[in-house]
């Protein structure tokens, strides 16, 4: 696009190409400024901690900081943990959110603005807010401390039903209409017909999910207090908020590992994960 | 009209599991927070009772409510703006062919996939007086005294600012890349025949055709503005003197670290009225220049 | 009664039938669940868990399941929910300063009603004064202290020899302290600081070491009622003169809020050549400082002081006679000398009793390491920590004004006064 563009206009070839040299400077700085955290985090984590404040070519690696933290608290069951709560919020957000998008996109019925209105109020308040009273009822439901608590506020999403309805609005009626002349049920029609076709929304939202409850912290916090239940997030927070002053070294190490699976998966998968946000129409 | 009203029965059983677990955790507990904020705290023996706008006579008199609420504006007009600007700058830069384009992305996206609650150490490293990375790098260029950026009033809030401009940008960075992506290049090409200079074109055409992007992003920033609190925990607990404390955080203090949680429900309602306020008032204010399709 | 007389005969039963029946007579047994919280790393919960596993192989009728349960926050919260949801623990460790929490709560029931011999009653004598302040009100004892804790002043050795100070003497005076701070305190080319003389952290609980200082001052700062404090008394305010002069006047201190988690870094990366901080870092400094360094008490002015700190054992209400009983005789057995001599050499935390301190493992372990005994000898120094009703708002109320002193946002004394009228009104409805 770039190229095409001065191509007919030679004489400002050179001014571009400062005005270039510039951004790329500039993107660059941002970039370094921007990754800091995670290079210090993981200078931090392969060093002994007498390093941890100084930054020497030459410094001795070591392992030790990431056995150190593992040895420390119970990572394995706070990974466990954390696997099954963003797995059952996927799978509840998933099902929920597609069989009501599917009806606000495709069927007419009395009350659907109103309520879709209603779907839409919880972009703006979300549970994350309503802590007091969401602990109050699962007090009352027996679950505090529980995984499913921490879940269960989670999966009918507003943004989800919001994101799969505008999907859905996209798929031609006409395939709609010759899956039933087929006669196929109003559930066969949306997964032979619409769930095909909304595949990068599903992967960009799961990716959005995904992320955001895998890093979640307050309601997790307030709602669990056993190793059983606990997120890594928390068991993070508990194990680095210790009388004893904080190990960056340690902290930094056990930071990497519970972020790790997050992280890998990203840069693996950054150009997908890029794009499906670009296709599935978020913008 | 019997067709009509299989399709509204249909209809309506395709919503209900999901509109069940809407209203029991959001609009339930959202009148229910309304319907406490007049009742006492039920402590030990004595249950919860009726008492008026008693909790709202308190939070009227409660100068940390004030201070916090206060603290919350200036984090949201510290964020918000930042933090878009930020991330337009970085969507043109990676939607560029740029080189290494590949690291300056992933540098930028970064911190949306570390948790807040895990960099916020980080971040406490670096602010660090002394020995902490912000100033050791000052005081080997600049030769600058030691600064106490979360120990400080005056400072503690915008040291919590940046931390969470660095989180949020790279993550609304996507959604705009998104929208450039789909911004027609010829548009674009047109404009440059004419003889338009970058500049010119990115705020007559780049920006106003991103404009339902940023409406999108804005009101997300707006939420996160008194959702995201995690890093307080770590950072400074929402010192010194509730210099850095947040609406949010204050609410999990009152409810949970006091056990007060009548009055954790009034302070919820206040929040719940403003983020109404605000975002009736972001969509009249954007309704005007926002760009339909 | 008939449970009880079932629960006698399948106790009866495992002691004759041996071990093979070990693991079905278990499940006949009384069985208590108990909650524990550790505030300095994996080392204290291994501990913790290996004491209870060998009480419970030495005591085939009872069976206890101990359940780590996070930070003291975490603890708290957790029993008060369970409590609410009728499902309280039997037995939990707990902050000694949470007691009029829990007793406002009403969860929690005396010691008294299951060490009735006067055997019990002496064994209750024989915990050091200091930490039974926090442990007793109204007469009665409702905590057993076990984790508990109190602040010490360590010293980097190597600045003292580098200011010409003697390395072996520790200041003694609030005065010395501010002359010792005067010579250690460091300034470059640029005249900025790069070796501070003191570290007194105040982030997140302040009151905690100021506590220190208003000991030091000769006054208290709350009643052993629970219900009144004293925040506004000028011994107070005058103590925080003196740590606000710190940094202001002597310039010895770093300013503003000087962050706690940071404090031992500070000091290994020689950013403070004094630190005070709890003896639960003992390990940390003795394991990573990188030079030689001294503990020491904190220092006097009108006298010696510290507060104490850390965690108690509570018995929760709701449970059954059997299972207190067995709770109150696990507690006894896990603060006896041999066990608490075990748990202060694994994790830093003070041997609560004097008579762990006669054991041969502590006796070894204190003439290896001496600077383990300064805690201990401070004790007879030292005063319950502030605890009040309603203990987190009252030291939120305190904490917030320290602060503002701290930060110039206020002088201390009107800070002071703030506090206390808050605090007042809080507390009124307790008298």
């Amino acid at each position: 696009m770039i190229a095409a563009a001065d191509a007919p206009a030679r004489p400002r070839r050179r001014r571009f190409d400062l005005d270039r040299a510039l951004n790329t400077l500039a993107a660059w700085a941002l970039a370094l400024l921007w990754i800091l955290p995670l290079a210090f985090a993981i200078w931090t984590a392969i060093h002994p901690s007498a390093y941890e404040a100084r930054f020497e070519l030459l410094a001795p690696l070591t392992f030790e900081n990431f056995e150190k933290a593992w040895g420390a608290a119970p990572f394995a069951r706070y990974f466990l943990n954390t696997f099954m709560l963003v797995t059952l919020i996927l799978a509840g957000q998933f099902l929920l959110c597609t069989l009501a998008a599917y009806a606000f996109a495709r069927f007419a019925f009395p009350g659907r603005s109103i309520l879709f209105t209603l779907v839409l109020l919880q972009l703006l308040v979300m549970p994350d807010i309503l802590i007091v009273e969401n602990y109050k009822t699962m007090r009352i439901l027996g679950l505090v401390d529980t995984i499913p608590a921490i879940a269960l506020p989670y999966i009918a999403s507003g943004f989800g039903i919001f994101l799969l309805r505008q999907t859905f609005l996209t798929v031609p009626r006409e395939l709609d209409e010759a899956a039933r002349i087929e006669g196929a049920t109003v559930l066969g029609i949306l997964w032979r017909v619409y769930i095909p076709l909304a595949k990068p929304t599903y992967l960009a939202y799961g990716l959005v999910s995904v992320s955001h409850h895998w890093n979640n912290f307050l309601w997790p916090l307030i709602v669990t207090n056993s190793v059983d239940t606990r997120p890594v997030t928390v068991g993070l927070s508990i194990f680095s908020a210790i009388d004893s002053g904080i190990e960056w070294s340690v902290i930094n190490a056990a930071t990497l590992m519970t972020s790790g699976p997050l992280l890998i998966a990203f840069l693996l998968f950054q150009r997908q994960f890029v794009q499906s946000f670009m296709r599935a129409g978020i913008k | 009209m019997l067709i009509r009203s299989r399709e509204w029965v249909h209809a309506w059983l395709l919503l209900l599991p999901a509109l069940f677990f809407l209203f029991a955790f959001t609009h339930v507990p959202a009148v229910m927070t309304l319907w406490n904020s007049f009742y006492s705290t039920p402590r030990g023996r004595r249950p919860a009772r009726f008492i008026g706008i008693e909790n709202y006579e308190r939070m009227i008199g409660d100068p940390v409510f004030w201070k916090v609420l206060g603290n919350n504006l200036w984090f949201a007009l510290g964020t918000i703006p930042t933090s878009i600007a930020i991330a337009i700058a970085m969507a043109l830069w990676v939607n560029d062919r740029l080189a290494g384009r590949g690291f300056v992305r992933m540098a930028y996206f970064t911190p949306t996939v570390l948790p807040l609650i895990a960099v916020a150490n980080i971040w406490l490293f670096f602010y660090t007086p002394g020995f902490g990375l912000i100033d050791q790098a000052a005081s080997t260029l600049f030769g600058w005294p030691q600064t106490n950026w979360l120990g400080d009033p005056a400072t503690a809030l915008n040291a919590v600012i940046v931390v969470t401009v660095w989180k949020e940008a790279g993550f609304f960075m996507i959604f705009y890349l998104a929208a450039l992506q789909a911004i027609p290049p010829s548009l674009v090409e047109a404009a440059k025949i004419e003889g338009a200079g970058r500049w010119t074109i990115f705020w007559r055409i780049t920006f106003p055709l991103m404009m339902p992007t940023t409406l999108f992003v804005s009101i997300n920033a707006v939420i996160n503005s008194f959702r995201l609190v995690d890093h307080i925990f770590i950072l400074t607990n929402g010192g010194p003197d509730n210099a850095s404390s947040l609406l949010l955080f204050y609410i999990y203090e009152t409810a949970f670290k006091y056990w007060e949680t009548g009055y954790g429900a009034t302070l919820t309602v206040a929040m719940l009225a403003i983020l109404c306020a605000l975002a009736i008032g972001q969509f009249f204010f954007f309704d005007r220049r926002v760009h339909y399709k | 009664m008939l449970k009880s007389m079932l629960m006698k005969a399948a106790a009866t039963a495992t002691l004759t039938t041996g071990l093979a029946l070990g693991t079905w007579a278990s499940a006949q047994a009384v069985e208590l669940q108990f909650f524990f919280p550790v505030a300095v790393g994996g080392k204290a919960a291994d501990t913790i868990q290996a004491l209870t596993d060998e009480y419970v192989a030495n005591n085939p009728g009872v069976k206890i399941d101990a359940v780590y349960s996070g930070s003291y926050q975490d603890t708290i919260a957790k029993v008060i929910t369970a409590s609410r949801g009728g499902t309280p623990p039997q037995l939990s460790m707990a902050l000694s300063a949470d007691m009029f929490t829990l007793i406002d709560e009403d969860l929690v029931v005396p010691f008294d009603d299951y060490l009735k011999s006067d055997e019990d009653k002496a064994w209750i004598e024989g915990f050091y004064p200091a930490f039974m302040e926090n442990s007793q009100t109204g007469g009665k004892t409702y905590g057993i202290p076990f984790q508990r804790s109190t602040p010490v002043m360590y010293w980097n050795k190597e600045a003292f020899k580098e200011a010409g100070l003697d390395p072996e003497t520790p200041p003694a005076t609030w005065e010395e302290l501010v002359e010792f701070g005067k010579k250690l305190t460091k300034k470059d080319a640029n005249g900025n600081v790069t070796q501070w003389g003191v570290r007194i952290p105040s982030s997140g609980f302040p009151y905690w070491l100021f506590q220190g200082l208003t000991t030091q001052n000769d006054v208290i700062l709350a009643n052993s009622e629970g219900n009144k404090t004293n925040f506004d008394d000028p011994k107070v305010a005058e103590a925080l003169q003196y740590l606000v002069d710190l940094s202001t006047k002597h310039g010895v201190m770093e300013p503003g809020i000087v962050e706690w988690g940071a404090t031992p870094k500070a000091f290994f990366e020689r950013q403070a050549a004094i630190m005070w901080t709890t003896t639960g870092n003992l390990t940390n400094v003795r394991d990573n400082a990188p030079f030689e360094f001294g503990v020491a008490m904190l220092p006097a002015n009108k006298r010696r002081g510290a507060p104490t700190g850390g965690g108690n054992f509570y018995l929760f209400k709701g449970a059954s006679e059997e299972q207190l009983t067995a709770a109150a005789d696990f507690v006894k057995w896990i603060t006896g000398p041999e066990q608490a001599a075990k748990w202060t050499i694994a994790t830093g935390y003070v041997a609560p009793r004097p008579d762990a301190w006669e054991t041969e493992a502590m006796k070894t372990y204190a003439a290896e390491f001496p600077p383990a005994t300064v805690a201990r000898d401070q004790l007879e120094f030292a005063v319950a920590e502030l605890a009040t009703y309603q203990n987190q708002r009252i030291t939120t109320f305190f904490n917030d004004a320290l602060a503002a002193a701290i930060t110039g946002q206020k002088d201390a004394a009107t800070a002071l006064q703030e506090a206390q009228a808050q605090a007042d009104a809080v507390l009124a409805e307790y008298r």
